[in-house]
């Protein structure tokens, strides 16, 4: 979206994740998504008098996990703190976080935009908190109900510097954030869900001037794509609030994306004052460099590193690899096709990550699909490349048998031997169909001998349309070429 | 066999139920016969169990048949209000909790009970422990059993008549800066509060959560050896409580005072204390020395800070623990509520009493952002000097001796409508809390009018032992616990 080029935009993110631990951070109960209202809670998740919590470690590791793959640092001391407001969705009355002294602090990623060079945006910091339950009022006239089973989910607040430009970064930011935490298997990144929650803090100013404007924060942004509507939508209400002489008052909005628009929630005069404090019931958090140590020898392959294995060690390009690293499951679909055309003798990274990235995704995109629900399977789409590099089958062909696996799924060996497409690449067959081409066209014959060499792609295309496609254009040139001679 | 076993100790009881000379449902019986006849003068007991207590019994009386029992099966004892049991009523002493029946049981009464122990009922408490007279409870005041027109003491004032006054064998307090040593001292019993960590606050009802400690409240130090062995240890469920293994408390019992050093904190007996106390802890102290102690005077200059500390911090935490009363899952909730806020306000305004309001007013101040440097943060580094305060002392000396309170106990009503006067009735107790020590109250004589006079003990972190031992000694050398009110 075109910005008023006066104005620079400055964006920082605040991202809530739910971790996928087995039980919850303070009780036994497990922890998953979905289930009846009001069956996943005990007395701890209820707020009743006398119980405590108890720290989750299974929860603390993915929180190490997480930092270390931000290259932040891991804090051997920090503090969990009460933060203290009424809300009926909220048992306790308070919410069990992390204040002053987080887990992690000074992190970092690297976004790649799209048309953007690669770009470093900051992480602030990174602290565990619990998350709260739910109130329920659609369908209910004169009441609100609660749902508690949420109370308790581990999150992770990931809070970035106000590093951010533009709505593509945010967006970049998000997808790179989610992919980390996807290649570490700590959050499932399910923004509809709510297992990955994204407020934006959104402030403009004049180019050159060195003091950030005033901030709104926007809430309710439950797709990346609505977070980069919500800050387009933003920029321009802050930059006309500006241009007609007014201020921006610092408040929280409420993105509505059924009318692209957002509106007030609470300015800041109307606040909390959440009374922090430490949490008396819990020590504070004391990690062990060597268990930091033992968690940093044990991390995944993060995205940055396998984008840099694929160049180095594939030679695919920046932007190839970085397509194919943008999430865990791109990944794993075009390793495991990589592998399918290695062990097939036909090594070739490039045409692979090809396909992947131009036929492939181009289908699906235009299909929305997401390459999880993709029709060809990773072992399909290798063998394909590999029927490719063996000269078994044409590029052209390639591109129909990738058709109707497209369509109907299936096995490309097995398509190409039942619909006959076989590359004709047996001299004699193509050698009578060049005669036949070259009994059929005198003219061009004649042609060709008397210097007019280009018509031999004329001559080529002939035979090619005799045979369906199927011979090998290389045989059908060289052959063509001695007859002429 | 016995005219009154309920005069008995446990040890003396114990060994009567070993030998079968009495039955654990027969004690209960006189137990509960004794409540129905003196409680409703005394008003020790919120909630009495009577099937759950003979059910118990009987319980009881098969495993010491089969020769199965320990030093506490059997044993009828009562049990403050504030430890969740399950499926008895829960009331804290407040309105808000009249109708909680909790779910579970807390760590403190299923080890009581899984040693055998026999629970009588709930005993009366200051609402949510708030209060050192026992007069804000929402189920009436407690009265002294030496003089039924003065306060016992709170907040475990229930438990402290209920010993005192020959309602239980022993009783369960919590103590969160005082509330068994000072009930204990004056009602004439000895009361144990241990290092902060030692017992699982697990299903205790959370007053100050970095403060409030159970505690056995008996007739004797050996009573308590008995039941913290029951009630120590590390609880998983409960994240601050100390992962360290506890020792024989019997064991070391009878360890004497011989060339223990013991300080007396010159600032304890500064002004304020009354005439009569004073003397009694000087009578006290010399029969220290004559049992081979050695007394060092020592200085512990941040006891004027304890009280204005602990009205910092231990409102801050209860304002906090106290905002889940809201009557929308448990508990007291207001009639026809207008909307979520006025269910809110109005479930919270009728719900709990002014001492509550007034703590929890206070605590939410004293957190508000602007203020929270100056109370709440100030407070933190006081609490450490104190800390740092006895740390220093105990380099010098084992154990410290001081006066359990300043005075004995005052008259119904006389400090009721003075919160500050109230408040400083703890202030020789509430400094062990801030520093969490153990520290024991134990009878050391009776003033002029004839009312119960404590002294107190203080330990080193985890020295329980130490200070039940010297306890025990004293205890053996003077006859002021065994002293019966007449009722
Ligand atoms: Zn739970």
């Amino acid at each position: 979206m075109p910005i008023d080029p006066h104005y620079e935009t400055v964006i920082g993110l605040e991202v809530h994740s739910q971790l996928r631990t087995k039980s919850k951070i303070f009780c036994g109960c497990p922890n998953i998504f979905g289930a009846e209202a009001n069956t996943q809670i005990c007395p701890v998740c209820a707020g009743f008098p006398g119980v405590l919590p108890v720290m989750n470690r299974e929860m603390v590791n993915m929180a190490i996990k997480t930092g270390l793959a931000i290259n932040g640092t891991i804090n051997n001391f920090s503090v969990f703190s009460r933060k203290n407001y009424f809300y009926p969705d909220s048992p306790t009355g308070y919410q069990i976080s992390q204040y002053d002294l987080p887990i992690v602090e000074h992190g970092e990623l690297f976004i790649n935009p799209e048309g953007q060079s690669k770009k470093r945006v900051g992480v602030t910091r990174i602290h565990m908190e619990v998350d709260a339950g739910k109130s329920l009022h659609e369908g209910i006239v004169g009441a609100s109900w609660v749902d508690l089973n949420r109370v308790g989910t581990p999150l992770l607040e990931i809070v970035s510097e106000p590093d951010m430009r533009s709505s593509e970064e945010a967006g970049a930011y998000l997808k790179k954030l989610r992919a980390i935490l996807r290649f570490l298997e700590v959050c499932d990144g399910n923004m509809e869900e709510g297992s990955f929650r994204c407020d934006a803090n959104v402030s403009v100013r004049h180019y050159g001037a060195e003091e950030f404007g005033t901030r709104t924060e926007l809430k309710n942004l439950n797709s990346i794509r609505n977070v980069m509507r919500a800050i387009d939508y933003e920029v321009e209400r802050q930059i006309d609030i500006i241009e007609n002489g007014d201020t921006v008052v610092q408040e929280t909005r409420l993105w509505d994306a059924n009318n692209n628009s957002s509106r007030s929630m609470r300015s800041k005069e109307d606040a909390h004052d959440y009374r922090y404090f430490p949490e008396p019931d819990l020590p504070p958090l004391t990690i062990e460099q060597s268990h930091i140590d033992d968690i940093r020898a044990r991390l995944p392959e993060l995205p940055d590193d396998m984008a840099k294995r694929f160049q180095d060690e594939m030679g695919l390009s920046e932007y190839d690899a970085g397509v194919l690293t943008a999430s865990k499951e791109m990944a794993s679909y075009f390793e495991i096709a990589n592998q399918v055309v290695t062990v097939a003798g036909k090594k070739n990274a490039k045409a692979t990550a090809n396909w992947v990235t131009v036929e492939l995704l181009g289908r699906l995109n235009k299909n929305g699909l997401e390459i999880e629900e993709s029709p060809v399977s990773a072992t399909n789409m290798g063998k394909l490349v590999a029927l490719i590099q063996s000269g078994d089958i044409s590029g052209k062909i390639a591109k129909q048998v990738f058709g109707f696996m497209f369509d109907d799924g299936g096995d490309p060996e097995q398509i190409v031997k039942e619909k006959g497409l076989k590359q004709v690449t047996d001299s004699s067959a193509i050698n009578s169909e060049v005669d036949q081409v070259l009994a059929a066209h005198p003219e061009q014959v004649e042609q060709y001998r008397g210097g007019k060499t280009q018509i031999l792609g004329f001559l080529v295309g002939k035979v090619m349309q005799a045979t369906r496609g199927k011979a090998n254009p290389a045989m059908v040139n060289s052959l063509l070429k001695d007859k002429l001679g | 066999m016995f005219s009154d076993p309920t005069v008995l100790s446990i040890s003396q009881l114990a060994e009567s139920l070993k030998k079968r000379q009495i039955s654990s449902e027969d004690l209960v019986n006189s137990f509960l016969e004794r409540i129905e006849r003196i409680n409703p003068e005394v008003n020790a007991y919120i909630t009495i169990d009577r099937a759950g207590a003979i059910k118990a019994a009987q319980d009881a009386d098969n495993r010491l048949d089969a020769k199965q029992g320990g030093p506490l099966t059997g044993v009828p004892i009562g049990v403050k209000d504030l430890f969740c049991t399950k499926e008895v009523r829960t009331t804290c002493g407040s309105r808000m909790l009249h109708n909680f029946i909790p779910p579970y049981e807390s760590t403190v009464t299923s080890r009581l009970k899984a040693a055998g122990a026999v629970m009588l009922g709930k005993t009366n408490m200051d609402e949510f422990a708030m209060g050192s007279s026992n007069e804000t409870s929402f189920f009436g005041v407690v009265k002294n059993p030496w003089d039924l027109t003065r306060i016992p003491g709170g907040s475990s004032g229930g438990s402290a008549a209920a010993v005192s006054a020959g309602l239980g064998v022993a009783a369960i307090g919590t103590d969160t800066g005082g509330s068994i040593r000072q009930p204990a001292a004056l009602t004439g019993i000895t009361g144990i509060k241990p290092t902060y960590g030692r017992v699982s606050r697990f299903g205790m009802v959370a007053f100050a959560s970095s403060l409030d400690q159970a505690g056995p409240m008996t007739k004797t130090a050996e009573d308590a050896a008995l039941l913290l062995q029951a009630m120590a240890g590390h609880d998983p469920k409960d994240a601050t409580s100390i992962d360290s293994p506890v020792p024989d408390y019997m064991a070391s019992l009878n360890d004497g005072l011989k060339g223990r050093k013991i300080g007396v904190p010159e600032e304890y007996f500064a002004t304020g204390l009354s005439t009569d106390v004073a003397s009694v802890i000087e009578e006290a102290k010399k029969q220290f020395q004559d049992l081979g102690a050695e007394l060092v005077p020592v200085s512990l200059p941040t006891t004027k800070q304890a009280i204005p500390t602990y009205y910092v911090l231990a409102p801050a935490e209860a304002s906090s623990n106290l905002a889940r009363y809201d009557g929308i899952r448990f508990g007291y909730r207001c009639e026809n509520p207008q909307d979520i806020k006025d269910l809110f306000t109005r479930s919270r305004a009728e719900g709990f009493g002014s001492e509550v309001k007034r703590r929890i007013m206070l605590g939410t101040y004293v957190l508000s952002s602007g203020y929270y440097d100056a109370y709440y943060l100030k407070a933190q580094k006081v609490r450490r000097m104190i800390a740092d305060d006895f740390k220093a002392a105990f380099t010098k000396v084992d154990l410290l001796l001081t006066p359990t309170t300043p005075d004995t106990a005052f008259k119904l009503g006389a400090k009721t409508d003075d919160p500050v006067q109230m408040y400083l009735s703890d202030i020789f107790t509430i400094n062990v809390n801030l520093a969490g020590l153990p520290a024991i109250s134990i009878p050391c004589g009776f003033s002029r009018d004839n009312l119960p006079i404590g002294l107190q003990l203080i330990g080193r972190p985890l020295d329980e032992s130490g200070i039940l031992s010297a306890a025990h000694a004293y205890q053996q050398a003077t006859e002021w616990h065994t002293r019966k009110p007449v009722l």
